[in-house]
C-alpha cells in the first residue's frame, strides 16, 4: 500500500520475476546466450534512475530476503504476480521457472501469486503437467513465451489447433489469464513474434478469458492498439513501459501512455514493475507524481485521474485474480454502467475528437 | 565532430571519395526505426584503403543496442550496408561487419557469401529461417508511409485546417504550405518504394491500401498515423539508449571527411 497527499493506493505488481541467471546456472557450451540475455536485462535496468541502479553480480541473482525489502518492504507492493520464463537452453535449472518462484510461496504465502505456463508443443505430457501445476498452485493465471525455442521449432501461434487445446484446458481448470509476452523479442525467425494478429482471433474465441498482452506489444504498440480497442478482453500490461521509459524518455512516455489512454482506456491497463529489471518503489511513487504535460502536443490525450491510478496500480489486477481489496482501498463500484472503449466510437470511423 | 577509433585516411593513394562511402552508408535505414543506421550510431568503425590495382578497399563495423537484436533486422542492415558501399565508384572490394550479436557469425557468413537471410541461417545453431526479408521490408515501408502522414499533416491540423480541407488536399498541392517540408520528401519516397500513391495529384491521406482517407475517416486516420509514429519514434528511443548504455565509452566513427 502506497500513501500521498492522503490517497491510499492499493499495489499490485502484476509482472515480477525471480530469476537465477548466475553463473553457475549457465548451461555448458551456451554460456554467451545466457550471458547475453542477462546483459541485455541489464541494459534495461540502467534506465532507471542512476540512484536505483545495481552491480552487475548482485543483478545476476537476488536472495528471497532481497525480494521481500525490495517489493514488499520498500516497494509499496500489496501483492506480486510471478511470470515464469523457462530459456532452458540457455539455463540449466531454468531462468526463472514455476518451481523457483513457488519457493517465494511458502515464505509469502497468498501475498504472491505464481503463473504457470504451457507450450501447446509440448502436446499431452504438456497438458498434464498443466493440469498438475492448476492444482498444486492454484493457478489462475499463465505466462506465454511465443518466441520461445523447442527442439527445432523457435515459436508458435496462439491459434495453432494445439494451442487452442491448452487454452480451452485452461479455461476449464479455471485459469482466466493468459499474459502474453509480446514485446521485445529475439528469434523472429520464421514466425514473427511481433505480430500479434494470433491474440485477436484467440480472444475472440476465447470470450471466457482474459488476455494481458505485456510490454503493450512493445515494440508493435500500434498493432496492439488496434487491436485492443476491438476486444473487450484484451488488456495492457505496463511492464517495461513504466520502468523503461518514465525515468529515461519522459516525453516518449508521456506519448504512449496518452496513446494507451486513449485507445485501451484505463479500465484495461495493468502496472507491473518487472522485478528485478527494475525495482517497483520509484515506479509506484512516480506513477502516482506523474501526469500528462501541459504542452500543446498532448493536448487532446487523456487524463489521468488519481481513481485512473489506482485502477493501474492495482484495482485492474486485483479484479482479474480476485484479489481481496481491503476496506477503503477500493473505489465505487462502476462496473454497472460498462465504460465504453475509449476508442470504440472511431472503430466505426465515426469522427471523434480533434486529431 | 570528433573523428571516430578508425576515422582515418589509410594510405594516400586511395582512389574513393571518402565522403561518398559515408553517403552511402547514411542510405542505409534500420528498417524498424527507419533511420539511418549513420545516425543511429551503428556504424563503430570504417576504412578505405587502396587494393593496390587502382581501386579501393572499405570495410565496415556494425554495432547494435544488444546482444539480441532481430537477426533478420540485423541481416537486413549488414547486407543494405555492404551493397551501399559496393555501389560506390572506386570500391573493388567491400567488407562489413557485425560484431556483438548472437547471430554475428551466420549474418557476417551469409552476407560475404552472398547468400540470403535463409540461407545464411541454415543448418547452423539458429535452426533454418524460413523466409526471405522482402515482406518484412515491405511491411515497415508500409508504417514508415503511415506515420509519415502525421508528420507532414501535423502542420496543417495545427495551423487549423478542417477534415475537409486534408482529406481534398494532393501531395502537389502541399508546395508552399506548412507541410512542405523535408518530411514530405520522406514520405513520397517511402510511398513510391512500396507502390502507393506518391504523384501531385495522390491524396496526402491515404489508407494502406492505396485509396483516398474520406471526409469522416480524417480524425481517426490522423490518431492512427500518430500512433504508428509514437511507436517507431519510441522504438528508436529505446534502441538510442540501449546503444549508449552498451558502449558507453566507445565513439561511434564519424563521417570525417
Amino acid at each position: 500500500m502506497y500513501e500521498k497527499d492522503g490517497e491510499k493506493y492499493f499495489v499490485v505488481d502484476s509482472h515480477c520475476h525471480f530469476w537465477d541467471a548466475s553463473r553457475e546456472n549457465w548451461r555448458e557450451g551456451r554460456e554467451q546466450y545466457a550471458k547475453g540475455w542477462i546483459d541485455c536485462f541489464y541494459g534495461y535496468h540502467q534506465l532507471g534512475p542512476p540512484e536505483t541502479h545495481w552491480d552487475w553480480e548482485k543483478y545476476l541473482k537476488v536472495s528471497i530476503d532481497d525480494f521481500e525489502r525490495d517489493m514488499f518492504v520498500e516497494g509499496h507492493v500489496d501483492y506480486a504476480i510471478f511470470q515464469s520464463t523457462y530459456l532452458k537452453e540457455w539455463y540449466t535449472k531454468g531462468f526463472n521457472t514455476t518451481e523457483q518462484n513457488s519457493a517465494l510461496l511458502e515464505r509469502f504465502g497468498d501475498r504472491v501469486i505464481v503463473n504457470g505456463r504451457f507450450d501447446p508443443r509440448e502436446g499431452d505430457a504438456g497438458l498434464k503437467q498443466l493440469e498438475a501445476d492448476a492444482e498444486k498452485f492454484n493457478l489462475k493465471g499463465v505466462k506465454l513465451y511465443t518466441a520461445e525455442w523447442n527442439g527445432d521449432s523457435r515459436g508458435f501461434k496462439l491459434t495453432d489447433p494445439e494451442a487452442y487445446r491448452f487454452l480451452e484446458a485452461a479455461q476449464e481448470l479455471g485459469i482466466k489469464n493468459v499474459h502474453v509476452h509480446k514485446g521485445p523479442t529475439i528469434w523472429p525467425l520464421d514466425k514473427d513474434a511481433f505480430d500479434i494478429a494470433d491474440v485477436d482471433h484467440a480472444a475472440t474465441d476465447f470470450q471466457g478469458l482474459n488476455f494481458i498482452v505485456e510490454h503493450v506489444g512493445l515494440p508493435r504498440i500500434e498493432d496492439f492498439c488496434f487491436m485492443a480497442v476491438q476486444e473487450p478482453n484484451v488488456y495492457a500490461g505496463l511492464s517495461v513501459v513504466v520502468g523503461g521509459l518514465m525515468h529515461a524518455r519522459p516525453k516518449f512516455f508521456a506519448k504512449v501512455m496518452g496513446e494507451l489512454l486513449f485507445w485501451v482506456g484505463e479500465d484495461k491497463m495493468t502496472f507491473g514493475g518487472d522485478y528485478n529489471i527494475w525495482t517497483p518503489k520509484w515506479q509506484v511513487e512516480g506513477l502516482v507524481d506523474w501526469q500528462m504535460p501541459d504542452d500543446d502536443q498532448f493536448a487532446d490525450y487523456p487524463r489521468l485521474t488519481t481513481e485512473s491510478k489506482k485502477k493501474i496500480l492495482g484495482l485492474n489486477a486485483a479484479k482479474l485474480y480476485d484479489i481481496p481489496v481491503p476496506a477503503g482501498l477500493g473505489l465505487p463500484d462502476t462496473s454497472a454502467d460498462e465504460a465504453m472503449a475509449p476508442g470504440e466510437e472511431l472503430v466505426d470511423n465515426k469522427a471523434g475528437a480533434q486529431a | 565532430m570528433a573523428g571516430g577509433p578508425a576515422d582515418h585516411l589509410d594510405g594516400a593513394t586511395s582512389t574513393v571519395d571518402r565522403q561518398a562511402v559515408w553517403s552511402a552508408l547514411g542510405t542505409v535505414l534500420d528498417p524498424e526505426l527507419d533511420e539511418p543506421i549513420t545516425d543511429l550510431d551503428f556504424v563503430e568503425s570504417w576504412t578505405v584503403s587502396p587494393d593496390g590495382h587502382g581501386g579501393s578497399v572499405v570495410t565496415v563495423g556494425l554495432r547494435l543496442p544488444t546482444f539480441f537484436c532481430a537477426p533478420n533486422f540485423s541481416f537486413l542492415m549488414v547486407a543494405d550496408a555492404y551493397d551501399a558501399v559496393t555501389a560506390v565508384p572506386g570500391v573493388s572490394r567491400a567488407q562489413v561487419t557485425l560484431a556483438d550479436h548472437h547471430a554475428s557469425d551466420e549474418i557476417n557468413g551469409g552476407v560475404a557469401a552472398h547468400a540470403g537471410f535463409v540461407k545464411a541461417f541454415e543448418g547452423s545453431i539458429n535452426g533454418e529461417a524460413a523466409a526471405e526479408l522482402d515482406e518484412l521490408r515491405h511491411t515497415f515501408l508500409a508504417k514508415a508511409a503511415l506515420a509519415g502522414q502525421d508528420r507532414v499533416a501535423r502542420p496543417l491540423v495545427d495551423a487549423g485546417r478542417t477534415p475537409e480541407e486534408l482529406a481534398a488536399l494532393t501531395l502537389g498541392e502541399l508546395a508552399g504550405t506548412e507541410a512542405d517540408t523535408d518530411e514530405l520528401i520522406r514520405m513520397r519516397r517511402r510511398r513510391e518504394t512500396i507502390g502507393l500513391p506518391a504523384a501531385d495529384d495522390a491524396p496526402l491521406l491515404v489508407h494502406s491500401d492505396g485509396s483516398p482517407v474520406t471526409v469522416e475517416q480524417v480524425p481517426l486516420h490522423l490518431r492512427r498515423a500518430r500512433l504508428q509514429r509514437v511507436g517507431i519514434e519510441t522504438n528508436g528511443e529505446y534502441c538510442k539508449s540501449l546503444l549508449k548504455i552498451r558502449y558507453t565509452d566507445r565513439a561511434p566513427a564519424a563521417a570525417g571527411s
